[in-house]
C-alpha cells in the first residue's frame, strides 16, 4: 500500500494505492487517524484500492468512529467495484460516507 | 476441470498477499469469472487472516508454515486450510452483530457469505487444525 495526501482548507485528502489488508492496516491508521484526531476533514480516495479485506474495512470503521469523537467527518471517495462489494457485504453503505 | 494444488506459506501477516497471488493463480486456471474469484480470495484470505490472528495469537516471528489446498471435482470447490497453531474450538467462533458497528469481527461474517459450508476437521496427525470451507460452482 502506498498513498499521497493533499491538503485544502479544512480537508485533507488520503489517497490510497494497492491492496489493503492485515500487513497494512496498522500504516493505514498510522496516517490517517493522525488527521483525524487533529480535527480536519478526511476524504479517502480509494480509486486505486484494489482489494480489500475485513481488516481494511476495519480501518474504515476506526476511522469513521474517531471522526464522530472529534466533530469531524471521513467521507469514502471513488470506491472501486471490489471494495465497494466488500462494503456493502458488511452492510457498510448506509453507515459510511460513501461518494 | 478438475484440480488440486496447494501450497505452504509462512504464519505472517505479509504472506497474506502471497496466499492472494496463489489463490487467483489456482483460479485464474479454472476459468472462474472475475467476480467469483475475488470473492473466493476474500474467503480464503480471511481463513488465512484467522490463522495468523487467532490460532498463532501472542506468537511472534513463528517459523510455522500453513498450508492452503485447493481442489476442485465435480464443480465442489473445497479449499483446505492446515496450521499448527493453538487448537480451534469451532463452537467459540462467531461473527459480530452487523448492527453492532465496531472494527473487527467481519472475517468469519465474509466466510459465512460466500462459502456453502466451514468445517474444521480432527483428521490430520501432522497438523493440528484443518479447516475445510467448501463452495459449489
Amino acid at each position: 500500500m502506498s498513498y499521497k495526501i493533499t491538503e485544502e482548507g479544512n480537508i485533507s485528502t488520503v489517497f490510497l494505492n494497492g491492496e489493503i489488508d492485515m500487513d497494512v492496516t496498522e500504516k493505514a491508521k498510522e496516517v490517517i487517524l493522525p488527521i483525524v484526531e487533529s480535527g480536519k476533514e478526511v476524504h479517502l480516495n480509494l480509486k486505486d484500492v484494489s482489494y480489500m479485506d475485513s481488516s481494511g474495512i476495519s480501518v474504515l470503521i476506526e476511522s469513521h468512529q474517531k471522526a464522530l469523537e472529534n466533530n469531524t467527518k471521513v467521507v469514502v471517495k471513488e470506491v472501486s467495484k471490489s471494495v465497494l462489494k466488500v462494503i456493502m457485504m458488511a452492510k457498510l453503505e448506509q453507515i459510511l460516507n460513501l461518494e | 476441470m478438475d484440480l488440486s494444488e496447494s501450497k505452504d506459506f509462512l504464519v505472517h501477516t505479509a504472506s497474506l498477499k502471497e496466499v492472494r497471488v496463489f489463490s487467483r493463480e489456482v483460479f485464474d486456471k479454472l476459468k472462474l469469472n472475475n467476480d467469483l474469484k475475488e470473492e473466493l480470495v476474500l474467503a480464503i484470505a480471511e481463513a488465512a487472516q484467522n490463522i495468523v490472528k487467532h490460532a498463532y495469537k501472542g506468537v511472534e516471528n513463528t517459523t510455522d508454515h500453513m498450508q492452503i489446498k485447493i481442489s476442485l471435482k465435480d464443480n465442489n470447490l473445497e479449499i483446505g486450510f492446515f496450521d499448527k497453531g493453538k487448537p480451534v474450538v469451532a463452537e467459540n467462533i462467531q461473527h459480530r452483530k452487523l448492527d453492532d458497528i465496531k472494527p473487527g469481527g467481519l472475517g468469519t461474517f465474509f466466510i459465512k457469505q460466500i462459502m456453502d459450508d466451514a468445517v474444521f476437521k480432527k483428521d490430520q496427525q501432522q497438523w493440528v487444525n484443518h479447516l475445510i470451507l467448501s463452495k459449489k460452482i
